[in-house]
């Protein structure tokens, strides 16, 4: 068995890996499924649904993204329907370091938090010096929370230690700016590496772990999403500290959605069912929740064309 | 099925040309694909054949297929929507027989395949005339370029009319293609198989999955959802009772769908119109 005292000496860094015990992935993906198909109806999906909201990273990182565009997500996020007070605002918006300040201005007392990715996002492939000074300055730029990539190269090559220390070493840049861990899943190619993953992003200080940049094909699957969250359980139990998980990519309807909350209240529990410990990384998400909202409230279903794009 | 002996000899190569039976099962059409209804239910119209049963479900969608689709089609070239128009007449023709049967055989069925298969190629003849007739430059008091120009409307839901079943489907569909818009189709209750027979043409005809969606079942179950759907921004009401009309205009009116109101054997220009949107562009001249 692995413990995580040894390993926050760092020498025993190896033994935790290799006490990681593997994954049954036939297992995995047959509960996932079985777990997909529940079927949440009427008052209960339109708790999930807020619920979804009120847990939504409203994410866009994309080259074209211009100040505008931040200022229009922004203001979504603040209130994703406008004239209708009873939709909650999002957790947080997610964008590139460049565009930080300007999110920061225009959700200042909102209570909606700047997520910043970072860490030469997506690849991670550059010099620590380059990740870490680039952190920093996000998190001056008025980053809350910082979503940091893995360097998959080192980790694939069994190289722990440098992923570990670089988690640290990003951990202490970010100050009291929340640290997400991206894993990057689609990349590590199997879950007896994806539950590895975990356990040393937790160990190394990870105050979340979020499967993927949303770049890269596969995102964020349910399956991987199951082994991910039963990491952090096994993880909990056995240190008492609480991370949180997140899945980004790949998820664009509320049946999505609702999906990964069932997953998260079979495997984690109510206590993981609020934005402190449960993020959903989206783009197009928050329009098809609104949808589905309005579905539930009118008894009509609803068009793309009544909604905002952005 | 056919007898145990005759299985066996056809095992063994014996009495080569005597086929066993093999059965259809009809099918939804729903983006291009040849679904079962998710709700699992099935029909028997007649009595005998077993026909899908779409539930509201099925309906969403093929709504949602028609919308995601709707962007290529409109966007295609009123000659290559011509020439797909085209190619269903064909492969209509090419099967001639086939519905036929369906119809019920005799002088009228097979009056009636050749009436539907005149409408396809009447309306792809004009995808491609329709903007010059509809269309317009307008004369206005500005130094301006006045023009107007007709735009699909999205996506249409079309209601098909029972009698008759194919060239009466045909003559409601083939408009609305014409335009550029996508369209779901609710078959006729007591008459579905000329509908969902159709659909076996036109996913061989280069149509793309999504352009037409047929959806059998019940009425009573459908028509409520269909005439609500917010993404729906047309109805054509050639198979429906006057009571059905009516609930359907005022659920229409939430979205301000057009309602379609005309005689099912119409095949005019003007009913390809009914399902577009005159778009009028004001061009500054002499700046």
């Amino acid at each position: 068995m692995w413990s995580v005292a040894t390993a926050l000496s760092l020498s025993h860094l190896g033994s935790l890996m290799r006490g990681v015990r593997s994954v049954d992935e036939v297992g995995a993906d047959e509960r996932a499924a079985s777990l997909a198909k529940r079927s949440i109806k009427k008052s209960s999906k339109l708790w999930a649904l807020d619920l979804a909201i009120r847990c939504m990273d409203l994410t866009t990182l994309e080259g074209s993204d211009t100040p505008g565009k931040i200022a229009a997500l922004s203001a979504k996020g603040i209130r994703p329907k406008p004239g209708d007070g009873s939709i909650p605002s999002v957790a947080a918006i997610c964008v590139y370091p460049a565009r930080v300040a300007e999110a920061k201005e225009h959700l200042r007392n909102s209570g909606v938090r700047v997520a910043s990715v970072a860490t030469a996002f997506p690849s991670g492939q550059s010099f620590l010096s380059v990740k870490l000074s680039e952190t920093r300055e996000a998190v001056a730029a008025g980053a809350d929370e910082v979503d940091m990539v893995i360097d998959r190269g080192a980790f694939l090559s069994g190289d722990y230690q440098k992923v570990y220390d670089e988690i640290v070493a990003v951990k202490d840049a970010c100050g009291d700016a929340h640290l997400k861990v991206i894993l990057e899943t689609g990349e590590l190619g199997t879950y007896d590496s994806v539950r590895r993953a975990s356990i040393l992003a937790m160990a190394a200080g990870a105050d979340f772990i979020k499967t993927s940049t949303g770049k890269v094909q596969p995102a964020a699957t349910l399956p991987v999403s199951l082994v991910m969250m039963e990491a952090i359980r096994d993880f909990v139990r056995e240190t008492g500290r609480p991370v949180g998980f997140k899945p980004a990519g790949g998820i664009r309807t509320s049946k999505q959605a609702i999906a990964y909350l069932v997953v998260l209240y079979e495997t984690l529990g109510p206590d993981w069912m609020t934005p402190e410990r449960f993020r959903l990384g989206a783009s197009t998400l928050l329009n098809d929740v609104l949808m589905q909202i309005e579905k539930e409230r009118t008894g009509a279903y609803q068009s793309g064309d009544y909604f905002t794009i952005d | 099925m056919a007898p145990a002996a005759d299985v066996a000899k056809y095992a063994a190569g014996l009495e080569v040309g005597t086929l066993m039976d093999v059965r259809k099962t009809y099918k939804l059409f729903i983006g291009g694909e040849f679904v079962r209804s998710e709700s699992g239910r099935a029909y028997r119209f007649d009595g005998s054949i077993n026909v899908p049963r779409g539930s509201r479900k099925d309906l969403r969608d093929a709504i949602r297929a028609a919308r995601t689709a709707f962007p290529g089609w409109a966007a295609r070239t009123a000659m290559n929507r011509g020439q797909i128009l085209y190619r269903a007449a064909e492969m209509l023709d090419g099967r001639r027989a086939q519905f036929v049967e369906v119809l019920g055989g005799g002088r009228t069925a097979s009056r009636e395949v050749e009436s539907a298969v005149d409408a396809l190629i009447w309306y792809a003849g004009w995808t491609d005339k329709l903007a010059q007739v509809a269309g317009n430059t307008n004369p206005v008091s500005g130094p301006y370029f006045n023009f107007t120009i007709p735009e699909p409307t999205g996506v249409v839901g079309i209601i098909a009319p029972e009698d008759p079943a194919l060239a009466g489907l045909v003559r409601r569909v083939a408009p609305a293609l014409c335009g550029g818009n996508t369209v779901v189709v609710l078959a006729p209750e007591a008459a579905p198989l000329p509908a969902l027979t159709l659909a076996e043409v036109l996913a061989t005809s280069d149509v793309p999955g999504g352009v037409v969606n047929v959806i059998g079942g019940y009425h009573r179950e459908l028509l409520p959802w269909l005439a609500a759907h917010m993404d729906v921004n047309a109805i054509d009401t050639a198979g429906c009772t006057p009571e059905e009309l009516t609930a359907i205009e005022k659920a229409a009116a939430e979205n301000v769908k057009r309602v379609i109101k005309s005689p099912p054997g119409e095949l005019s220009p003007q009913l390809i119109t009914a399902f577009m949107e005159m778009k009028t562009v004001w061009h500054p001249i002499g700046v």
